[in-house]
């Protein structure tokens, strides 16, 4: 939308990691659209606040709907989209702050409801919007414009806590690589239930890890990015959570459990035992 | 002389049986044509605990809970110590002798209720003998009571007239009982059965089913008192296809929930009260400048922070007015009845509807967990509210123009996105202050399309006028009532719609010398708000936890308005 509006003021930096995340979002709603004919305006992309939310906005070609909410919420509002209207496709698109730090608390309750919708996250290990405080992924030790003597904590590690709170669906990717990552996001659309897409996103203003992820061998720079082995079996739970032990940034389906019933199809499960009445009946029943 | 009212409070401890005794005398007055009304307060745990319900019975429809007890029954030593100063000279005590004996007070009167349930083979039926005794106390025909019994009991089981023979029998030993202590309160008067068709009906239940009755489609809901009900009734009922009523984690994730549901085009709607509130600011700003719409019921409590969870107050306009940074105003109705409760969540949903926002209905403990009689609101009448929707091409600007816009619904064509930062009129974000400036006028614009000239008055012509709201209206109505039988000079206005008042009314209003605004909280919350607006206002305040008596604001409006006017004389 922005190309044609001179007077939207958002721009991401050059050579910013989520163009590519952009691109890759564009191919899996397009490859998407044409798996199962559905209009652009089934898609419905709830974005965070941050750099990475903006991509509501620059999106090309063809658009879809979007929300551009609150700071943290936008798991919540994906809920009510996709619960008032459980044929749309719901895509987050947020933060490693937005989803991981401020909006932390809804991540368990949409994996325990098997919420049926996709979330992009892009970590960037930083606060980039507000100029480079220190987030959740944010290296133990290093210094941020608000760890002026290095950061305190640990660093979170995302996959092992989405493992731990029980999401069905957990892949992770590479900005740098948007085909692949879209068709990892393709898979989490498609996937019934609660899917995240964790994605490597670097902020080339206040924390470029384009070298770590993809390692630079004429320096002796190993990557950090590896591809998960196709002997690998995302259904078992176990060989995902020992796959995490090995380091590095693992880039493939970690976890998939497709038998778990979606919260929209357990409502459909409540209709019979509910045996709902008419308005009539129910100021009926205080008639006295 | 007949009587016309009584007011009988039970107190005891939680679990004892205080509410349902309340509520069952209260259903068997309303079975046999008289007019009642419940109030209710509750320690906040969930066994024990020093409780109280009082019942009001009335031949004429009631405003209040009534300011005096005609008849208490104690339950336990404690609730005797503490309500019996509220007793009349001339009413009566019954207290539970098997548990505890009162000397020197000669209105009570000791039955052992339990025993004398035992006795029937039945230790179900304490409250049945209580309520043969109260049947005594104010001569209410035998039948009346065996009637309700009956209706009550058949539940179509075997055991049925097993059950009914015991209660009538526990009925009649309070009666027979304290016939021979001689204690009596006189008569009330026959029934004068109302016309149309009644029904029993909590504040909370009557907003839940109001708010169906508008078409409701989406509701989310957390865990709160005095709010939790509605989560209760909407989860068993708002079921079925396009329908949910369903539990999320936080008030944070009710209100985003609900933008997403009305954003994707569903009537939607949550409950709560202040703490979820003070939760869902932020969500409320972001309702309002993406115009998205929805409604927020907060069943009032009592004090900031977790504050009396259990005691009413009015003491959350400010916070859900301007609940929000930026500039912000919400529309609000505040329910001041039951029968309001009803009408009240039909209009939110339909104001939310029409004018594309998030609406605010207001109600309080006091009448939420009041079950009073009220005239079965005619369903015909009630139409399912509609928004405007955009039924054009892709392309769309959403946020075009001075006021309002059709809304694309997802999945049709109009794509847009629905912004809370600022924004032009396709909803791309912008910083520029001409966009703001619009926007900012277009949003408040809106809320025109609310106004009405929907409000009560009586003797406009004098130059003191009392305006109640909320729960206070009541007690207000019975006090004006009384002070307009004395001749004294004031004028009367109410109206359930506080943002945006009734233009027409708010013109009379201004041009009053004094308008006395009876409410439940420290700072004279509406009167401020009325104040800002070029109403000479004043309250009267109160913030014990309870709702105002009808006897204080008889004193203390005589009180404001003769020295109104004696200051107008001297100048």
């Amino acid at each position: 939308m922005s190309k044609k509006n001179p007077e939207y003021d958002f721009k991401w930096c050059p050579g910013c990691g989520d163009f590519g995340v952009r691109r890759a979002i564009e191919f899996a709603m397009i490859g998407r659209l044409e798996e199962t004919g559905q209009p652009m305006a089934n898609n419905v992309v709830v974005a965070g606040i941050g750099c990475s939310g903006n991509l509501v906005h620059l999106l090309e070609g063809e658009q879809p709907y979007g929300i551009h909410g609150i700071h943290g919420r936008s798991l919540p509002i994906a809920l009510g989209v996709k619960m008032a209207k459980p044929t749309l496709n719901v895509v987050v698109v947020a933060g490693d702050g937005d989803f991981l730090s401020i909006g932390g608390e809804h991540i368990g309750p949409q994996a325990a409801r098997n919420l049926n919708i996709c979330a992009v996250i892009m970590d960037n290990g930083v606060y980039g919007l507000t100029k480079g405080q220190s987030s959740p992924t944010t290296l133990q030790g290093k210094i941020t414009s608000s760890t002026p003597f290095g950061k305190l904590e640990t660093k979170t590690n995302p996959l092992e806590l989405y493992l731990t709170l029980g999401v069905s669906f957990i892949a992770s990717g590479f900005s740098g690589q948007p085909r692949p990552l879209s068709k990892l996001i393709q898979q989490g659309m498609d996937h019934p239930g609660f899917s995240i897409v964790h994605v490597q996103s670097p902020c080339t203003t206040y924390n470029d890890t384009f070298i770590e992820l993809k390692g630079d061998l004429a320096n002796g720079i190993q990557p950090a990015l590896w591809d998960i082995p196709e002997e690998h079996d995302p259904s078992d739970r176990t060989a995902a959570h020992d796959l995490l032990q090995q380091g590095g940034v693992p880039v493939g389906v970690l976890y998939n459990d497709s038998s778990r019933v979606s919260l929209d199809e357990a409502v459909v499960g409540t209709w019979d035992k509910a045996q709902p009445k008419t308005v009539e009946q129910l100021l009926g029943a205080f008639e006295f | 002389m007949q009587m016309r009212d009584f007011v009988v409070r039970f107190a005891g401890e939680g679990g004892q049986g205080v509410v349902t005794s309340a509520e069952g005398l209260a259903q068997s007055s309303t079975q046999v044509g008289y007019h009642a009304l419940t109030f209710a307060t509750f320690p906040s745990q969930i066994l024990g605990g020093p409780t109280w319900t009082q019942a009001r019975i009335s031949v004429d429809p009631v405003l209040s809970a009534g300011d005096d007890v005609n008849v208490l029954v104690a339950f336990n030593r404690e609730a005797y110590d503490a309500h019996q100063q509220d007793v009349l000279k001339d009413g009566v005590v019954i207290f539970n002798s098997t548990e505890f004996e009162i000397e020197g007070d000669d209105r009570s009167f000791g039955l052992p209720f339990e025993e004398l349930a035992k006795s029937t083979g039945n230790n179900r039926a304490a409250n049945m003998v209580i309520m043969g005794s109260l049947a005594h106390l104010i001569n209410m025909p035998q039948e009346h009571l065996i009637s309700f019994v009956q209706e009550r009991f058949n539940r179509g089981r075997t055991e049925d007239a097993e059950i009914i023979k015991s209660n009538i029998e526990a009925l009649s030993l309070g009666r027979s009982h304290i016939a021979e202590s001689g204690f009596s309160l006189g008569e009330l008067a026959p029934p004068e059965k109302p016309k149309e068709q009644q029904v029993m009906i909590k504040g909370n239940e009557a907003v839940s089913v109001g708010a169906m009755a508008a078409g409701l489609d989406f509701y989310a809901g957390y865990p709160i008192s005095p709010a939790t009900p509605i989560l209760l009734y909407m989860e068993r009922n708002l079921v079925g296809k396009d329908r949910l009523a369903y539990q999320v984690s936080s008030e944070i994730e009710a209100i985003t929930a609900i933008i997403g549901a009305g954003y994707a085009g569903k009537r939607a709607m949550t409950a709560t009260s202040g703490p979820g509130v003070s939760l869902m600011s932020e969500g409320l700003g972001l309702a309002w400048i993406a115009e998205i719409p929805l409604v927020v019921v907060n069943v009032q409590r009592g004090g900031p922070a977790t504050g009396l969870p259990t005691k009413t107050e009015q003491s959350d306009l400010f916070g859900c007015m301007f609940p929000a940074h930026g500039d912000v105003k919400i529309p609000i109705i505040a329910a001041g009845t039951v029968e309001e409760c009803f009408y009240g969540a039909v209009k939110a949903i339909e104001w939310a509807e029409k004018y594309q926002g998030p609406v605010i209905l207001l109600s309080e403990m006091a009448l939420a967990e009041r079950v009073q009689n009220i005239t079965k609101p005619d369903l015909s009448k009630i139409q399912e509210a509609k928004r405007v929707e955009y039924t054009g091409s892709n392309g769309y600007l959403r946020y075009a123009g001075d006021e309002l816009s059709p809304m694309p619904i997802p999945g049709n064509p109009g794509a847009y996105v629905a912004n809370g930062s600022e924004h032009d009129h396709m909803g791309d974000t912008t910083h520029l202050g001409e966009h703001h400036v619009h926007m900012t006028e277009r949003r408040f614009r809106k809320v025109k399309l609310l106004e009405s000239d929907d409000y009560e008055s009586d003797q406009t012509d004098n130059s003191i006028a009392i305006l109640p709201w909320g729960g206070s209206k009541g007690p207000a109505q019975e006090a004006y009532n009384d002070l307009k039988k004395a001749g004294l000079p004031v004028s009367w206005y109410y109206t359930m719609f506080l943002n945006p008042l009734p233009p027409k009314m708010l013109e009379e209003l201004k041009k009053k010398d004094l308008v006395i605004v009876p409410e439940l909280n420290y700072q004279g919350q509406f009167s401020n708000i009325l104040r800002s607006m070029g109403v000479k206002a004043e309250s009267i305040t109160q913030y014990t936890g309870l709702p105002f008596k009808a006897r204080t604001l008889v004193a203390k409006i005589t009180e404001m308005t003769n020295a109104n006017l004696k200051e107008a004389t001297r100048a």
